[in-house]
């Protein structure tokens, strides 16, 4: 095969090298069998960071709409007393403020994919942990049988592949929170230097233009209903 | 034939779905060859089709992978990089 075969070649060197520790395979079975609980904590502890990094977006995106909800009662407030220049200032912050949501979403959206991946990958560990632990009592109470030898190979490798697999899987899901970290507190610094607008543009004028336009008849009908409701 | 698809699991394949797989295997090649991003994407889209159609192997099943695909959704960027660094 092709290009399978040389994805496949690549994925096996990692596997092998796992388990050039196998020498003596009826030995190291026990100790293999400790460094597949220990990654099993490990993914544990890879689940749990993804959690909490996905908790700390979902704060940050309260912590925005409360902003929000205080801009427009800003707005309401200079209305009431006939600053419309005010509500209007207090209404376009709120607007910008509303740029950074979509991206949160999107943020908390992956995280939770994330997530479920990291429930999946301990899950499905846990169970070829459980069935490697009783193959192996069997392997050792048969070492001597050929039939022994070949399954302790094939319970080797079975095992040998999900772990190189979680393993990836660990390190991708911790590329992916530290990089929301990241993301994460720069927007923060940004929103409290007042740098954020200049941090979501686009860089391509047409559409920021465009953006501009759109949050600025946002703000018109935002105003209008304002205006409305405080007349009452 | 048994088929890891990373992240996902193993599928065991019978005679007539491994060579349905070939086949998509050396057209993937083909287009990897060529660098065509539309073509790759739907022949791979096919390739991962084709082994879920596969027994999907228990969780507590220790069996040795024929051939271990990448997580679905690789890029032709990212098959480009992996195939030539060694690197998932």
């Amino acid at each position: 095969m092709g290009v399978l075969d040389r994805m496949s070649t690549i994925f096996k060197a990692k596997v092998n090298h796992a388990m050039d520790q196998m020498e003596d395979p009826r030995e190291t079975l026990d100790y293999s069998y400790q460094k597949q609980l220990d990654l099993l904590q490990k993914v544990k502890r890879s689940l749990a960071d993804v959690v909490t990094a996905r908790k700390e977006v979902e704060m940050q995106k309260a912590q925005i709409e409360a902003d929000q909800a205080r801009y427009t009662e800003d707005a309401r407030k200079a209305l009431a007393m006939g600053r419309e220049d005010l509500a209007r200032q207090a209404l376009e912050q709120k607007a910008e403020l509303g740029a950074s949501l979509s991206d949160l979403d999107r943020q908390i959206g992956e995280l939770k994919d994330q997530e479920s991946q990291m429930e999946m990958s301990t899950q499905k560990l846990e169970a070829k942990i459980s069935a490697f632990r009783t193959q192996k009592e069997v392997i050792k109470a048969q070492y001597s049988s050929a039939e022994a030898h070949v399954r302790l190979g094939e319970a080797a490798s079975g095992i040998g592949e999900e772990m190189a697999d979680v393993g990836m899987a660990i390190d991708r899901a911790k590329d992916k929170t530290d990089r929301m970290k990241a993301r994460a507190s720069a927007l923060d610094e940004l929103q409290s230097s007042g740098a954020l607008p200049d941090a979501l543009a686009s860089g391509n004028p047409t559409e920021d233009e465009l953006g501009k336009l759109e949050r600025s008849s946002q703000v018109d009908a935002e105003l209008e209903a304002l205006r409305k409701d405080v007349a009452k | 034939m048994i088929i890891r698809i990373l992240h996902e699991g193993q599928y065991e394949l019978d005679q007539e779905q491994a060579e349905a797989l070939k086949r998509a295997d050396e057209a993937l090649d083909a287009a990897l060859e060529k660098g065509d991003e539309a073509t790759y994407r739907s022949i791979l889209d096919r390739l991962f089709g084709q082994v879920r159609l596969g027994r999907r192997l228990d969780d507590a099943e220790l069996r040795r992978s024929d051939v271990v695909l990448p997580a679905a959704g690789l890029t032709l960027d990212e098959a480009r990089a992996l195939l030539s660094q060694g690197e998932i």
